[in-house]
């Protein structure tokens, strides 16, 4: 099992130190590596190059947008409803950090390892949509209050499917996981520690992609969803609500829900690495490089996603969510269930 | 009126089978057409890739100008390109126009506008006092180069001029004839 900061440093406070700045330069080389990513396949796609002129390819050019970002001035619009307004880019993303810090990214070292892993990181995942509406609530925009209303809708309508297809996982760790090898010892693996979850995929030696196939699909799907990615992207949909809730915000308050959205996407790849690609198991690489090549090229998946398809209309996305992917998930995880009880 | 049944051409659609009715065949296509895209663009690169195609190269434009490439490779053929104007001189340096009106009575856009005067010269009786055309009016069609008699007025290579303002874009005789002395080498009369 991974060791956690807290077992390498004692002191609490220097291993709290240590993480926060760890997770917060991962999320931040992330954010920038996934823009200056994501501008490059967009152009791919489209037949296109992309940004070419900061940097080699293009490279330096988030860096240089960040910089333009940090020196743009706040603009506070009138009749705001000032507590909401301040506090909800931090709202969204306070948690993202919190969440990123959960991940057990290698078999020997990880930043904390709870028990109760995989309830915290939805748990986590779910505050941002509280966050979303505060900024939609407070800037006093029609269109911004529109998109923070479809963002929840959508939330709360996709965080069912999410945690429904992840728990028939939970239920194969708790079957498969019986005589779980830890630190010489045999123990029972919890199916709710992310890091059991690996673990158990990395001993019996296969990844619940091939157990659960529509599980991985439906959790993918409910990903994108929850992160307010392409074609689910209505809560700021350009084409309808300008730039729905973030509509008022400008300089690195949007530059912090930016940073939110960006840090989601890779928080649910990883989640899925995880849970269905065996985390760090992987041949001849160590364990940290085949986590990150699974979660980016989970994260290239959602931009291929995103640039090959429209955007659905918001009677469609919620047809999906609650008359395909909830029954879908509910019969798989009733069929895993039964298996789990039968074998 | 209403349309005649023989004038009506009705087509049957194919009818949806079940699984092409659930649209899934068509979403696992789209992937297949992204991500050909998505290598096709790698051709892009200066760094060869086999079986890229180099024929969807986007070029670079500051860089790389369509003056510079082949003709075949898709360059700029000088000779007809239909870009800004300008006014000819004659062999002595006058300005060639005998102010005859036929550019802007054929001007689709109303760009031209001309005052006439009686020439000073003993070869022609009218020349242009004043010739103006509004650049942002233009349409690049070419039409004006076709009436002109005397091929005075001729579009040229050049594409990327500018002005600050609206009044700068109207170009006048001198700045005509100014267009005519630096693109005469890359379009001889």
């Amino acid at each position: 099992m991974p060791r956690t900061l807290l077992d390498i440093f004692p002191n609490p406070l220097i291993a709290v130190g240590i993480g926060i700045t760890a997770v917060m330069t991962v999320l931040s080389v992330n954010t920038l590596f996934c823009i200056w990513f994501e501008r490059k396949v967009s152009a791919w796609i489209q037949l296109r190059m992309g940004p070419m002129e900061v940097g080699f390819h293009g490279t330096m050019q988030t860096v240089a947008d960040m910089v333009k970002l940090l020196g743009k001035q706040l603009v506070t619009p009138k009749g705001i409803d000032k507590p909401l307004y301040h506090l909800a880019p931090i709202v969204v993303f306070a948690p993202v950090v919190a969440a990123a810090s959960l991940m057990p990214f290698s078999e020997s070292v990880a930043i904390t390892n709870t028990n109760i892993g995989l309830v915290l990181v939805f748990m986590f995942g779910g505050f941002a949509s509280i966050g979303i509406f505060m900024g939609g609530w407070g800037s006093n925009n029609k269109y911004a209050l529109l998109g923070a209303m479809r963002s929840v809708a959508q939330n709360i309508s996709y965080e069912i499917p999410l945690i429904l297809s992840s728990l028939s996982v939970v239920l194969l760790v708790g079957a498969m996981g019986r005589e779980f090898a830890v630190d010489g010892g045999v123990i029972q693996a919890n199916g709710m520690n992310l890091a059991h979850i690996t673990g158990v995929q990395a001993q019996r030696g296969v990844w619940f992609l091939l157990l659960q196939p529509l599980a991985f699909i439906i959790f993918f799907i409910a990903v994108l969803a929850e992160t307010n990615r392409a074609p689910f992207d209505i809560p700021e949909a350009e084409s309808e609500l300008i730039a729905g809730f973030h509509t008022e915000y400008s300089g690195m308050r949007f530059g912090l829900f930016f940073f939110a959205e960006f840090s989601n996407m890779f928080i649910g790849a990883m989640v899925a690495t995880i849970l269905f690609l065996g985390g760090w198991d992987g041949p001849v690489l160590p364990g940290p490089a085949w986590f990150f090549l699974k979660t980016y090229f989970l994260v290239f998946c959602m931009m291929w996603i995103r640039w090959t398809y429209p955007r659905l209309r918001f009677d469609q996305l919620m047809t999906f969510a609650w008359g395909i992917l909830v029954p879908l998930s509910i019969l798989n995880l009733l069929i895993t269930a039964f298996l789990v009880k039968v074998f | 009126m209403a349309i005649a049944e023989q004038d009506i051409k009705r087509i049957n659609r194919p009818e949806m089978n079940r699984l092409e009715s659930s649209y899934l065949p068509e979403i696992v296509r789209g992937f297949g057409t992204t991500v050909r895209h998505l290598f096709t663009s790698f051709g892009q690169s200066k760094i060869p890739v086999i079986g890229a195609s180099k024929t969807t190269r986007a070029m670079q434009y500051p860089e790389e100008r369509r003056e510079d490439m082949g003709v075949l490779e898709g360059g700029l053929e000088p000779s007809n390109f239909r870009g800004v104007h300008r006014l000819n001189r004659d062999a002595a340096g006058r300005v060639k126009c005998v102010a005859c009106m036929m550019c802007p009575t054929i001007c689709p856009a109303n760009c031209i506008h001309i005052i006439a005067e009686e020439s000073p010269w003993e070869d022609r009786e009218k020349y242009p006092a004043k010739f103006e055309i509004d650049e942002l009016r233009c349409i690049f069609c070419g039409m004006c180069e076709e009436a002109c008699p005397v091929d005075a007025i001729e579009l040229t290579p050049d594409y990327d001029f500018i002005g600050h303002t609206r009044q700068q874009m109207i170009f006048d005789k001198s700045k005509l004839l100014s267009i005519y002395d630096v693109t005469i080498d890359k379009k001889p009369m």
